[in-house]
């Protein structure tokens, strides 16, 4: 992968500036680049990771296998694509093994991700089996670990 | 306790010991263990932790109950392991059973390989700036260290002029670091080929420290030893402790010829017994994964070693452009101030630790040693407070 992304994978605030310096860039060539990719569509956005479980929000993130039949010519993607429509799917992805595919859903509580799967989800012609499962707690995501363990203490100069 | 404190009359102590001068850069290191707060360029090692995977591998050695003494050389699966990396990444043939010798950190190989070769008034040469502990080792050994000063005008190299002016019937060895700690400098094929020819020429043994052979930016490492010739009369240095961010095993390895490998295991044998048994099974957990877990530190400190110069450039310090190691050298003779006073005036001012260029021999004047092997937040922190320190 490009370095230029790594860094703002890394992140995404890094002032073109800054990259610059790292890369050996001008500003200005740092700025283009990153034009280019979002243009192209290489980055799709930029987000903050955010710690929801300290921020006692009333929401809960379901994780649902989907088991589905490909249809001829379009496999799995007119399907995957009707479900990623819905706004509380998060995440959608097309896996391999006992399902097809995995969604992360959110809602306020238990009873609206029950709703959205009995009604929204089971109907959609296609579909033939989920398995919801809830998440409880969020340790790491995307590479970040949700709580900073505490340093191990080193010494200030060594030579 | 300071030395005039003491009590104890001054000859009762060794004296090849009394030769050495008390660190003059304690008093800094005691100073800013004090202070709260301060932003480190001063420290000679990794900021990541050792990759998790090695740590694991600990761990479940202790569970399966590592606690024992290994083999004085050290676990032979390790020396095989050893053997099998060197050859494939530096061309380098040792055999694991008698060239190999396990040691606790490249600080301990180091003082096996020159009390291995050093007799009473025997020479060892060796560049200048270099790591704290070469002159110490020598003298310990009742030799002469023979520092030989390098330039930042010269990018730091090693000439064959430089040599061959400080060459004598009782040199006995060339001490060598690439890449360098403190300046960043590499050797690239010819100017190895230089040195190998040197050492050929004088029928010296060469003592090489390869402790940041995998940490080069813009060029492939280069061994001296590997140049026909060498092998027989070279010992090679190496460890875990920079390229795998694993300084707190302490371990490290010499390689040499089965004589050479002998002598030192004489020493060894008595004074350490053998490197901790964890720490051997953490290195063979480390040569597993070898490019995963050094490219991603090296990626890291690469665009770190960029910013570092850039900035240093914008503010007006110049410096040589590191080429290995995670060590920058910026030349601050133009703010007047000497190294030292450089140091502990930016430590005080702006609370930045760096380390006086003097701390790497008198050749160091005029310089500071900045480490970025230090967060990207801190180094631009610290430039910051430099730019400030410079300015006012």
């Amino acid at each position: 992968m490009d370095e230029l992304l790594k860094i703002l994978k890394g992140n995404a605030l890094e002032s073109a500036e800054n990259i610059g310096k790292m890369l050996g860039l001008s500003t200005d060539e740092v700025r283009t680049r990153i034009a280019e990719y979002e243009k192209n569509g290489v980055i799709r956005g930029y987000q903050a990771i955010v710690n929801e479980d300290v921020l006692k929000m009333d929401r809960v993130t379901a994780v649902i296998e989907v088991r589905v039949s490909p249809e001829r010519e379009g496999g799995f993607n007119r399907i995957a694509d009707r479900i990623s429509k819905f706004d509380e799917v998060q995440s959608v992805y097309l896996m391999s093994g006992d399902f097809d595919l995995l969604l992360f859903v959110v809602g306020r509580d238990l009873k609206e991700v029950a709703f959205f799967v009995s009604e929204k989800l089971a109907t959609i012609e296609g579909v033939h089996g989920t398995a919801t499962h809830f998440m409880l707690k969020t340790y790491k995501h995307h590479g970040v670990f949700m709580e900073t363990p505490d340093a191990y203490e080193r010494l200030k100069v060594t030579p | 306790m300071h030395m005039n404190d003491s009590k104890l009359r001054p000859n009762l102590l060794a004296q090849q010991l009394q030769a050495v001068p008390r660190s003059g850069i304690r008093d800094f290191f005691e100073i800013v263990s004090t202070m709260q707060d301060v932003i480190s360029l001063g420290i000679g090692e990794p900021d990541f932790d050792a990759p998790w995977h090695i740590r694991e591998a600990s761990v479940f050695a202790l569970e399966r109950g590592a606690t024992s003494y290994t083999s004085n050389l050290g676990l032979l699966s390790l020396r095989q392991d050893i053997a099998r990396y060197l050859q494939d990444t530096m061309g380098l043939s040792y055999a694991p059973d008698t060239e190999i010798l396990i040691s606790v950190g490249v600080s301990e190989a180091l003082d096996l390989a020159i009390r291995a070769i050093c007799n009473p008034g025997d020479e060892i040469m060796y560049h200048e700036p270099c790591y704290v502990s070469y002159g110490p080792l020598i003298q310990f050994a009742h030799g002469v260290p023979v520092p030989v000063p390098t330039s930042m005008e010269n990018e730091f190299r090693l000439t064959r002029e430089a040599l061959e002016a400080r060459v004598t019937p009782r040199t006995k060895a060339l001490l060598l670091n690439y890449p360098n700690n403190p300046t960043g400098a590499a050797l690239g094929p010819e100017e190895a080929k230089d040195l190998a020819d040197f050492v050929l020429a004088h029928d010296l043994i060469l003592i090489t420290d390869e402790i940041y052979a995998e940490l080069t930016y813009d060029q492939s490492h280069v061994s001296v030893a590997a140049f026909p010739g060498m092998h027989e009369r070279t010992i090679f240095l190496h460890g875990f402790s920079k390229a795998w961010a694993m300084t707190g095993f302490r371990l490290g390895y010499a390689c040499a010829p089965p004589e050479l490998t002998d002598a030192m295991m004489k020493i060894h044998q008595y004074t350490m017994l053998c490197a901790p048994i964890l720490s051997q099974e953490a290195a063979r957990e480390a040569l597993r994964r070898v490019d995963e877990d050094v490219e991603v530190m090296k990626s890291e400190y690469r665009k770190r070693r960029n910013f570092l110069l850039n900035s240093f450039a914008e503010i007006g310090l110049p410096c040589f452009m590191p080429r290995g190691a995670f060590y920058a050298f910026p030349c601050i003779e133009k703010t007047g101030l000497t190294a030292k006073e450089f140091a502990f005036g930016l430590l005080e001012q702006e609370k930045v630790a760096c380390v006086p260029g003097t701390a790497f021999g008198p050749s160091g004047e005029g310089f500071v040693r900045c480490a970025y092997a230090t967060s990207l937040d801190a180094i631009k922190e610290a430039i910051q407070r430099m730019a400030r320190f410079i300015g006012g």
